[in-house]
C-alpha cells in the first residue's frame, strides 16, 4: 500500500526488503537516497550500527532527524515508520515523500484495525444469536425479551452483552447444551 | 498513565513486576506497558513521547542526551533498572577450542584471545554481536577482550544483532560468539547453539545495565508521579529477590505479552542460576544479576563518568570535559534520594564512588539505612576514579 502510493506520487525506483538477513547489505549495494522502515522492525537497531560506521563515508546515510522538522518525524514515529535519508540531500524532496508515506501508513492500520473490528463484531452477533436461543428455550421466553435479559445482565454486571452471551454459552457447552 | 516502553528481557522485570502486582497502583499512578522489538525503537517512542519513561541501556541514554549520531534530548536516569545480567556465549567449536571452562574470566579471555589470533591469522576473523552500538554489552565485551589482549576492532569482528535472533545468529554461523541479555543466552544453549562461557558480572562485579530513563522534561512537569513511580520500583524490587516468589515472577514474565519464553529460563536467571551448555546441570553464579540490594538501583554518576570513558575509549564519543559533565548528569541521584528519603530504601550520602574498589563487603556512608558495598572488582583489576577521569582516559586511549 505504501509502495503503490509512493509509485502513484511518480516514485517508480523503489525495492521492497524483506529477509532480516543481508539488510545491511542490500541496502548498500542500492544506495538508496530514503529508507523507510517499520517501527516494528528488530532490524532498526543493526542498520543504525551501520549507519553510524558508515559517517566517515563518502556517501553517508544518515537519519531524518533534522530538528526543524521534529514535527513531521513525530508524525511517522506516531504512524510506525521510521525514516533514514542521504545526508544532504534537499529537504523539500524528501518531506513530501515522508508524509506521503505516513499517510498511507495511517491509512493501512486504519485498515487493519476496522478489520478486525469487524471481525469481533460478526463473532459477537454469532455468539449473543447463541444465547438468544439458550435462553428462548429455556425460559420459553420470545426474543426481543431474551435480548433484554441479556442487556439487563450485561449492565448490571458492567460488562459488554457479547461477554455475558459468551459465558452463557461457554456454561451450556460445558453442561452438556441443555441449560 | 505512565507509559514505559521495555525489550523482552529478564532485566524488564522490576516495571512489569510493579505494574502487575498492583504497586504502582498503591502509589497512586497507573502503568502502561509498550514492548517493542528494538532498542531504536524504544528511544523513539521516548524521545517523541509516545511514552513517558523506558526500559534503556544506560549507554544509550547517555548517547542520547549528548546527540551522538542525531540532535541531542535531554535524558534522566533516576533510577537504576538492574546491574549486570548478560552473559557471553560463543558456538560450541569456539568453546571447545577455549578448552575447560573456568570462573576466571582472565583465564577465560587469554584462552579466547588465542583462538581469536588463530581466526584471524587463517584469516576469517571471530564474528561476535553485541545488541547495540550504544550498549553496556559492547564496552564490556571490548573492556574484557582489551585487557585479555584481543583488539576488539582489529581481532574479531563486532557486530550488532538484536537479542532474539541471537540463537539463530549462532547456528547458521553468522556469529561465532555474543554478548547479550537473559533469557537469550539460555535460549541459545537449550537449542545446542552455544555455550557460555563467562558472565559480565565476571568482568566487573557491579557492572551499570538498564536504567530506567526519561525525557528532562517529564521530571519537572511530573515531579509526583515521577517520585510514586520511582517508590513502586523499589517496592517491586523488594518482591523480586523474594525467593519463594520466584517461581510466579518468573511465570509472569514468561507471558506472551511480556518475554514470551520458557519461564523456567527466566526463573534460572532471576535466581543468578544458569545452564552453561547444552544438558549441563545448573550452577550458581554469584551477583550474575543484581537487581535490588546494596542499592543497586541507586544511580551513581561515577557509573555514568565510566560509560563516557568507554564511549570515548572506543571512538564512539570525542574526549570533551563538558561531555564528561553532561553524561554524569543523566544519572540523577538527586530525584532518587528526593523519592525514596521517606522510605525505607538504603540511600546513599555520596552520588559517585571510585569503581572497582572493593573487594570485599564493605560498609559505606548513607543518608538512611545502612549501606554495605560488596565487591565491584574489574576482573583485571584496574579502578576508575571519577575525581581523575582524564588520567583514566590516558591510560585507556594509549596506543591507539
Amino acid at each position: 500500500m505504501i509502495e503503490e502510493g509512493l509509485r502513484e506520487a511518480g516514485l517508480d525506483d523503489i525495492v521492497v526488503l524483506i529477509e532480516r538477513r543481508g539488510l545491511v547489505a542490500r541496502i548498500a549495494a542500492l544506495a538508496p537516497d530514503v529508507v523507510l522502515l517499520n517501527l516494528e522492525n528488530p532490524g532498526r537497531d543493526v542498520l543504525e550500527e551501520s549507519f553510524a560506521l558508515s559517517r566517515a563515508l563518502a556517501r553517508p546515510i544518515a537519519m531524518f532527524v533534522d530538528q526543524s522538522d521534529e514535527e513531521s518525524i513525530a508524525a511517522a514515529v506516531e504512524a510506525g515508520i521510521s525514516a533514514y535519508v542521504v545526508d544532504g540531500l534537499r529537504k523539500e524532496r524528501i518531506k513530501p515523500v515522508l508524509e506521503l508515506a505516513v499517510r498511507r501508513f495511517s491509512a493501512f492500520a486504519r485498515l487493519q484495525a476496522e478489520l478486525a473490528e469487524a471481525r469481533t463484531a460478526l463473532a459477537d452477533h454469532k455468539t449473543i444469536d447463541r444465547a438468544k436461543a439458550l435462553l428462548m428455550k429455556r425460559r420459553g421466553i420470545d426474543e426481543p425479551a431474551a435480548y433484554a435479559l441479556l442487556r439487563r445482565q450485561a449492565m448490571d454486571s458492567g460488562r459488554r452483552i457479547a461477554d455475558v452471551a459468551d459465558a452463557l454459552v461457554t456454561a451450556a457447552d460445558l453442561l452438556g447444551g441443555d441449560l | 498513565m505512565f507509559r514505559i516502553g521495555f525489550l523482552p528481557l529478564v532485566d524488564a522485570v522490576l516495571p512489569i513486576v510493579a505494574h502487575e502486582y498492583g504497586l504502582a497502583r498503591a502509589e497512586g499512578i497507573e502503568l502502561a506497558l509498550v514492548r517493542d522489538p528494538s532498542w531504536a525503537t524504544v528511544r523513539d517512542r521516548l524521545i517523541y513521547g509516545q511514552t513517558d519513561a523506558a526500559h534503556l541501556l544506560a549507554p544509550l541514554a547517555i548517547a542520547t542526551a549528548l546527540g551522538l549520531d542525531r540532535p541531542a534530548v535531554p535524558l534522566a536516569a533516576p533510577f537504576m533498572l538492574g546491574l549486570n545480567g548478560n552473559a557471553i556465549t560463543v558456538s560450541p567449536a569456539v568453546a571447545a577450542a577455549i578448552g575447560d571452562a573456568t570462573d576466571d574470566a582472565a583465564a577465560i579471555g587469554r584462552s579466547f584471545a588465542g583462538v581469536a589470533q588463530q581466526a584471524r591469522d587463517a584469516g576469517k576473523r571471530l564474528r561476535l554481536a553485541v545488541v547495540h552500538r550504544y550498549s553496556s554489552h559492547n564496552y564490556m565485551l571490548r573492556y574484557w577482550l582489551a585487557a585479555s589482549g584481543c583488539d576488539p576492532d582489529r581481532d574479531v569482528e563486532i557486530v550488532v544483532v538484536p537479542p532474539p535472533f541471537v540463537a539463530e545468529a549462532l547456528q547458521s554461523g553468522e556469529i561465532d560468539g555474543s554478548c547479550v541479555g537473559e533469557p537469550w543466552n539460555s535460549v541459545a544453549v537449550a537449542r545446542g547453539a552455544g555455550v557460555i562461557i563467562t558472565a559480565t558480572t565476571q568482568i566487573w562485579r557491579r557492572g551499570v545495565e538498564k536504567v530506567l530513563a526519561m525525557r528532562t522534561a517529564t521530571l519537572g512537569e511530573r515531579a509526583d508521579d515521577v517520585a510514586a513511580l520511582l517508590r513502586a520500583l523499589h517496592a517491586a524490587g523488594k518482591l523480586v529477590i523474594d525467593p519463594t516468589r520466584r517461581g510466579e515472577i518468573a511465570a509472569l514474565l514468561a507471558r506472551p505479552e511480556y518475554l514470551d519464553q520458557p519461564a523456567e529460563l527466566i526463573g534460572r536467571a532471576l535466581g543468578n542460576r544458569l545452564v552453561l551448555a547444552q544438558g549441563g546441570a545448573a550452577r550458581d553464579l554469584d551477583d550474575f544479576l543484581v537487581l535490588h540490594r546494596e542499592a543497586a538501583n541507586f544511580p551513581w554518576r561515577s557509573q555514568a563518568m565510566w560509560l563516557y570513558t568507554q564511549m570515548v575509549r572506543w571512538g564512539h564519543a570525542g574526549a570533551d570535559l563538558r561531555d564528561l559533565a553532561r553524561a554524569a548528569s543523566v544519572f540523577r541521584p538527586d530525584v532518587y534520594r528526593a523519592a525514596l528519603g521517606q522510605t525505607d530504601a538504603v540511600i546513599p550520602s555520596a552520588s559517585a564512588k571510585v569503581e572497582g574498589a572493593i573487594g570485599a563487603p564493605l560498609g559505606a556512608g548513607s543518608v538512611s539505612g545502612r549501606l554495605i558495598l560488596g565487591s565491584d572488582r574489574f576482573f583485571d583489576g584496574q579502578r576508575f576514579d571519577p575525581d581523575d577521569v582524564e588520567a583514566y582516559l590516558s591510560a585507556v586511549t594509549r596506543g591507539r
